[in-house]
Formats: C-alpha cells, structure tokens, sequence
C-alpha cells in the first residue's frame, strides 16, 4: 500500500502554461474530428446518466417524459453513446493528471471570505443551474462553445457569447464568493 | 484515406473499439483540463474579476489552434467535413441556455468538464457541482414537456456557419477568429498587469513565438483554401454491395465494392429511370425531391408535378440549403431535357457533399416516353438536338399534362431496376453534446 500513498502524497507541480495547456487541448480536439467526426463535450453524459437511472427506477416514467424518451424510449440504452466513454475518460485523466502533478488532495476549493459549507452549497446549486442550462442549449461549454466554436457553427458562438455575458454581468453581485 | 473514419463516426458494441478511441480522447480531455488548471474553482472564477484570463487563453488557443488544423487539413483533402459534426442552431433556445449557465458558472465555480478534472482530484466542490449536475439535468428532463413545441424549434437554422453568416470563405472566417484571438490574450496581458498585479517578467518569451506561429498557420490555411470542386469529385467514393457468384460452388455471396464518381457514371448506378423515380413519390421509406436544372422556359412548358426549377447556374447557390435538408432520407433526383445538364447537377451537389443524389434516366423525354405517348398535344421532334426537349408543345402548361403526374393507379405494376440505394448520414442525434 506504500505505493497508494505515494500517488497522494507526491510534491505538487505548477500548473502548465495557459497556452501551452490550451493548444494541447486544441490538439485534442482536432484529433476527436479527425478521428471521429465528433467534437468533445460532457454534459450529454450527464443527462444521459441521468436517463439511465430513471430508466432503471421508473421505466413507465420515461414514456411519459419527451426528453427522456429520445434516450431511453423502447430498447434504447441512454449510455449507448459517444459521449459516455469521453465522460468516463475524463474523469480517469483529470485524475492521471492530479496524480502525476501531486495534487490528489480531499479539500474545498473556495474564496477567502466564505465556509467550506457555502462553497459546498453554492457549488451543488450552480451545477444544477448550469446543467440545467446546457441541456437547454443542448451543450455545454465544450459541446457547443469549444468544440462548436471551432467548426464556427453560428449557434455555439451565440452560446458563448450569453455565458460570458451572464457570469460577468452576475459576477459584481457574487462578489463575496470569490474575492 | 478520408477522414474522419467511418469505423469510430459512433460507438457500437459490435466495434468495441469506439469505447476505447472515445475513451481515450474523453482521458486526454480531462488530462490537459487538469494540467491547466480548471481543477481549482478560484482560477476559474477569477476570469469574471478581471484577475487572472486563464480560461479566456487556454479556451480560445484551443478554438484557434484546432480550428486552423481542422479547416488545414480540409483544405488538404485529408478531412471532410460534411462528415463532421457542426452544432445545428438553435438560437433561442441557445441564448437562453447560455444565459443560464453563465449564472451557474459563476455561482458554481466550474463548468461540467472542468467540475470532472476537480472531482477527480478529490475537491469535494468540485463532486457536488458534478452531483448538483445530475440534478439539474433531471429536472430539465422533468420541466421539458412543459416547453417541448418551443424546445424543438427555438431558432431553428440548421447547420448554420460563420462563413455562410458573413458570405466570406471559411478560411477567411479561420483568420479572423486567430487575428483576434491573439488581441484578446494581449488584452487579456495588459488586465492582467494592471488589475490581477501580475508580474510579467517570468513570462515565457516562447508565446510570442506560439503566437506568430499561429497566425502563420492561419495564412497558410488562406492560401491552401478550400479544395476546389473538381478536387473534391475525384476524391468521392460511392459503396455498393452486390450480390455475385463464386467460382465454386455457384453460392450467392453479398460483397462490398467501392466506386468513384466516374465509376458510378459509366456504371449508371446513379440512374434511376422513370418508372423508379415515379414510384419513389408513393415509397414511405423515402422523400424525392425532384430538381430540375433546365431553363425557366422548358420549365413553363413542360415539368413533373412538384418538381422545383434551379437552373444549372444557379444550383450551387442552393447547395448550402439542400446540405441542410432536415430528413435523412430524402432522396434528391436532377433532372434535364436529356441527361447532359442532370450529370453536370449530379457532379456539383455529390462534390459538394450533398448525399443520395440521383439522374432521372433519359430525362424528360424518357419520361414523357413513357407517360405521355397516348397524349395527343405532345408531339415527338425527331431532329432535337442534344438535351433539348424532344417534344414540341403548342403550349406551356407547365404541370398541367396528365403525364406530369401519372396515375399511380394505372402504373401500379411498373417494372424497373431498382438503383436508389438511401445512404443515411450521420445520425443527427449521435453527435455533439446530445
């Protein structure tokens, strides 16, 4: 078990560049077009998990729900998707990565003014927001402003341009959260 | 060798495979995501104060550098995009959404991807945005019906693009985008100096190397433009599977084989005759849309009923639209005097990516040939010349002949060879964020 606790307990890196990182992940992206066609994202995942498990529960329940019937109507499988794995993967790399730079640590990353319970708070509620959100414009920050943003699709500059537009708009008024 | 490959377009079981490309790329994703930095909401929130634009940069190098690949590599020919995926628009729906989640961005601290790079880590934040996710796609899930005609329409426009937008080529659209890219970061700097008190001295002088290389690849991929029409044509590849005969033992055996363009042509796989392209109006499984690319005057004198007239000039300004044709299975069938005029259709609308393109076989003189011959007011001009109508009308009465639309009772039993093969495309639900 030595081995475990040296994976969490390895001298923390810096972060990388930010160009750097950034034209690694364009790279990324590039090769998912390449390769397959599709961009990247994962808030399809999430609501396609979400599917799974209403279907599993409450199978009659997903006749009755439009949205979830597109996924997991009749002898659809909601996690027979793309979008699944690169959610999967995800998760297994943003832990390769805090593994190799020493940064598997169980904490609260928070502003100096509030409670790890406010943050915790505050952080559940924005994620049902934001999801909330995505789903509406049917992608996220990477399914539609990153990855569509790169195809110049029309609509995913425009979805861009409101998630900027709002968190600025929003951010004088949190300002207690973070400063 | 095209890509993207058809082998990874979609996971399947039968192609285990896919799990692991889109594995991999979904690893290398939340790889680079962490090694940025997005772990750490502060370094997230701290771009709405001005403070420190890390993910202004690591976002729009990213849009920038895979932009200038992808539209390079397209230029070269190894890519085709009407095989890849392009957000269709929804913009009100789009706007909406994005307003939203710009108020969960800044109350949360992350967005979805960036929540995953954290929850891995162990920052229990970062687990509860991913949890309260979960949440709210299933209330989404729950309030949509409420909103569903709105949801399913909200600014519907297809497969919309900049460069179609503005009316400029999409390697200019490329340029621009990296040209103010690089504004922004050396705004971004200047912010950052200022308001986030930043000391620049430690700054790799390297991203000024980065940021001319960049560019030039921008211009580069101006220069290469878009593969030309005809270059586009030699590189298509049609699929077939025929039923032959083996040597020994005289067993049917279905087999795949690829043609080219020319090869289709000279084959006449992409004919369909009369009798075939008639019948398809009655088929459930296919939606015709019968394009014919003859003058507007042949066209007043003579055409199929629910034929639409695009003259040949003018049916690459059409192209854009029949890209976007909302059915899959719809089934496009040019159409001339004779076939001269249809094969010059075909050629532009398959070069230009449009799928499941046919030629009316003998155009409309096959067809009035075969519809027409008891009718008294079309007679036959045996010295027509090349792809002119054979017929000489006393007037134009446009779709008013009963041969324009035949009986589909009387010509029930028509025989033909079928060579309408429908190609679906991509399934519009398996890309993007869906």
């Amino acid at each position: 078990m030595r081995w475990l606790r040296a994976i969490f307990n390895r001298p923390e890196k810096g972060y990388a560049h930010p160009y750097l990182a950034g034209a690694v992940l364009g790279v990324v992206l590039f090769l998912a077009f390449l390769l397959t066609g599709n961009g990247l994202g994962s808030s399809g995942a999430t609501s396609r998990i979400n599917a799974a498990v209403v279907d599993a529960v409450a199978p009659a329940h997903v006749d009755q729900t439009p949205y979830l019937l597109k996924m997991a109507g009749g002898d659809k499988n909601p996690l027979d998707d793309w979008i699944v794995p690169v959610f999967i993967g995800a998760l297994l790399g943003g832990f390769a990565s805090g593994a190799r730079h020493g940064r598997l640590r169980l904490t609260t990353t928070r502003g100096p003014n509030i409670s790890d319970r406010t943050r915790w708070l505050m952080s559940f509620f924005g994620g049902m927001v934001f999801l909330y959100g995505a789903r509406m414009a049917r992608g996220c920050t990477s399914g539609q402003a990153l990855s569509g943003g790169a195809m110049l699709a029309a609509g995913s500059w425009a979805v861009m341009l409101a998630i900027f537009a709002s968190a600025y708009l929003l951010a004088y008024f949190v300002r207690k959260l973070w400063l | 060798m095209t890509f993207p490959l058809e082998a990874f377009t979609t996971v399947s079981a039968a192609n285990p495979w896919t799990y692991l490309v889109f594995g991999v790329i979904g690893f290398a994703f939340g790889y680079t995501l962490e090694m940025a930095g997005f772990g750490d909401s502060r370094k997230l929130a701290a771009q709405f104060y001005f403070k420190e634009l890390t993910v202004l940069k690591v976002m729009f190098t990213a849009i920038a550098v895979a932009m200038t690949l992808t539209f390079g590599a397209a230029g070269l020919g190894l890519l085709d995009l009407a095989n890849v995926w392009v957000n269709p628009t929804y913009l009100d729906s789009g706007v909406l959404g994005g307003l939203i989640m710009g108020v969960g961005f800044i109350i949360g601290g992350f967005c979805p991807t960036t929540s995953l790079a954290s929850a891995s880590t162990g920052r229990i934040d970062g687990m509860l945005f991913m949890l309260g996710g979960f949440v709210g796609a299933f209330l989404f899930g729950e309030t949509e019906r409420w909103f569903d005609a709105w949801y399913n329409n909200a600014g519907y426009y297809g497969r919309l693009t900049l460069d179609q937008l503005f009316g400029v080529p999409a390697p200019v659209v490329v340029l621009a985008i990296v040209l103010a890219a690089l504004f922004m970061f050396w705004g971004a700097e200047q912010l950052e100096r200022h308001i986030g008190r930043k000391d620049f001295s430690r700054e790799p002088g390297l991203r000024k190397l980065g940021a001319a290389a960049l560019a030039a690849a921008a211009v580069g991929v101006l220069v290469i433009g878009s593969p030309s029409l005809d270059e586009r044509y030699e590189r298509l590849t049609f699929k077939r599977s025929e039923t032959v005969q083996q040597a020994e033992g005289n067993k049917l055996q279905t087999v795949t084989r690829v043609y080219s363009a020319d090869e289709m042509l000279a084959k006449r796989l992409v004919f369909a005759s009369p009798a075939e392209a008639f019948k398809a109006r009655y088929q459930q499984a296919i939606k015709p849309v019968y394009l014919d690319v003859r003058s507007e005057s042949d066209y007043n004198l003579y055409h199929l009923a629910d034929s639409t007239n695009v003259p040949l000039n003018r049916l690459g300004k059409l192209v854009p639209d029949l890209l976007s044709e909302p059915a899959g299975n719809t089934v496009f069938i040019t159409l001339s005097n004779d076939e001269a005029a249809a094969v010059e259709a075909w050629k532009l609308l398959s070069a230009s990516g449009v799928q499941n393109v046919y030629i009316l076989e003998g155009g409309i003189n096959r067809w009035i040939a075969t519809f027409g011959r008891q009718d008294p007011r079309l007679k036959p001009l045996p010295n027509a010349g090349a792809d002119e109508l054979g017929y000489a009308l006393k007037a134009a009465l446009g779709d008013r002949y009963e041969s324009c639309s035949p009986s589909p009772i009387e010509y029930e039993h028509l025989e033909f060879e079928p060579r309408i093969v429908l190609q679906v495309k991509r399934d519009k639900s398996g890309g993007g964020c869906g």
